[in-house]
């Protein structure tokens, strides 16, 4: 049999282990859209000869909470209909918006965090979500398991850190105290890939902003400037942005981008897009105090 | 190299025997099982036609690999009903005129059985949001709105299958 369907982390890292060239498979969004096309050979001289499907791992299509409560750590296999959901959802709102402008109910059922980040496409709609938070991604293989930054774990345009026969299992993303939230311009509402993305991140105890950018450049970028300033200019008592800080913030973003055209769009477009998403996500962040 | 597995649809188990290994659910269940009430189009996720039950789950079955659904319990529009007969959601997209070519209503006949399951009576700004991932060409989804509705409607009062 050359599909492989492991119940158990060990017998996913042992079926790897013994075929280091397998296809893993985890939802099937991206994997199949390219062997239904084509573009990915399986099965062939050259090609992988086994696939090993990772969607029924148990251990993999878990969460859990740090006894401290500051931590959580998502299994590399919970789909974004889950992250959608209660509790995750309140525990991570942006990952959750970011999961409701995946494809459609179909695409969410079947899609994972995990697949998110083995595609490593800059317009992965998870990934601007974990940049913003710091994310730690959790590697396991034959030789043992391994924690890498997610801003390290990301190489490139659909290149990842992950060696042969090796298997993301869960991604851990601290708790914030504050409003975080992603914004995503596409051609339409509903079924888009980002044509431009980005995600804030609010930590009020220690008065960070976060911004990460997606489909602007090779990886899910930061703003670091962008960042610094807003944490220097909001009125952090107040909860309140003026326009000046809001507007400038925007285009200290819209700097760190690094877009090029392409057949979605223009690197010009997509700039400006990073300007106004960014400006508005800080404006969300900081309404201001409740007057009552 | 070909694959040689079982499948559960519809409550039996079924065969493949001349599958090759990428093959996708779909094409397994059309050209194999001869099951031809899922649609393909896209190929890509993105139409919605070849919308089946996983395990509960609605996906498209163009995303799932065949013989990596294996154990799973696999649900088509074949398997909803008895054979000659209709679901209430079938009746009402016939009633509504919500079915012109057809080509895309056993997608969209599985993703209103899952919508409704899930959430009763749906307002139609979520009927849109739900079914973004079906695609018709034909009616413009007005007729296709209506018909959930009206399921909605008859479940909630109880007037079973109009």
């Amino acid at each position: 049999m050359a599909v492989v369907v492991p119940m158990s982390l060990r017998e996913a890292v042992d079926a790897l282990a013994a075929n280091p060239g397998a296809l893993v498979l985890a939802g099937g969004t991206d994997a199949m859209v390219e062997i239904n096309d084509g573009h990915r050979r399986v099965g062939h001289a050259g090609s992988p000869e086994v696939v090993v499907a990772v969607d029924r791992v148990a251990e993999l299509r878990s969460w859990t909470l740090d006894p401290g409560g500051s931590r959580l750590t998502i299994g590399a296999g919970v789909t974004y209909t889950e992250l959608m959901e209660e509790p995750l959802a309140s525990f991570v709102p942006a990952l959750a918006e970011a999961s409701r402008t995946v494809g459609s109910p179909q695409i969410r059922n079947a899609g994972t965090l995990g697949g998110n980040l083995g595609t490593c496409s800059p317009a992965g709609d998870g990934l601007p979500v974990l940049s913003a938070l710091d994310a730690e991604v959790h590697l396991a293989g034959a030789t043992g398991t391994r924690t890498v930054s997610v801003h390290d774990f990301m190489v490139g345009v659909k290149q990842t850190v992950l060696a042969p026969g090796e298997i993301i299992t869960a991604v851990t993303v601290p708790l914030l105290d504050g409003w975080q939230g992603y914004s995503k311009v596409g051609v339409r509402n509903a079924m888009v890939i980002a044509t431009a993305s980005a995600c804030l991140a609010v930590d009020q105890p220690t008065r960070s902003v976060r911004i990460a950018l997606g489909s602007v450049a090779p990886t899910i970028v930061r703003a670091p400037e962008a960042e610094s300033f807003a944490a220097g200019h909001v009125d952090w008592g107040a909860g309140h942005v003026d326009p000046a800080t809001a507007g400038e913030f925007g285009r200290l973003a819209a700097a760190a981008a690094r877009p090029i055209d392409d057949h979605r769009s223009s690197a010009a477009y997509r700039r400006h897009a990073i300007d106004v998403m960014a400006r508005r996500l800080l404006e969300r962040a900081f309404r201001g105090a409740d007057p009552t | 190299m070909n694959e040689h597995y079982v499948l559960h649809v519809n409550g039996r188990d079924h065969e493949v025997t001349d599958a090759w290994l990428g093959e996708s659910l779909l094409d397994v269940l059309r050209e194999r099982l001869g099951l031809l009430a899922a649609k393909g189009a896209c190929e890509q996720g993105e139409c919605g036609s070849c919308s089946v039950l996983v395990d509960g789950d609605l996906v498209c079955s163009c995303l799932v690999l065949g013989a990596a659904a294996v154990g799973r319990a696999i649900t088509t529009v074949e398997g909803l009903t008895e054979r000659g007969t209709l679901t209430d959601v079938q009746r009402a997209y016939l009633e509504a005129g919500a079915v012109q070519c057809g080509f895309c209503t056993p997608g969209l006949i599985m993703a209103t059985h899952d919508l409704l399951d899930r959430v009763p009576e749906p307002t139609e700004m979520e009927i849109r949001e739900e079914l973004a991932g079906n695609v018709c060409r034909c009616t413009g989804y007005g007729r296709i709105i209506d018909a959930v509705q009206q399921v909605a409607v008859a479940r909630r009062t109880g007037a079973g299958p109009a």
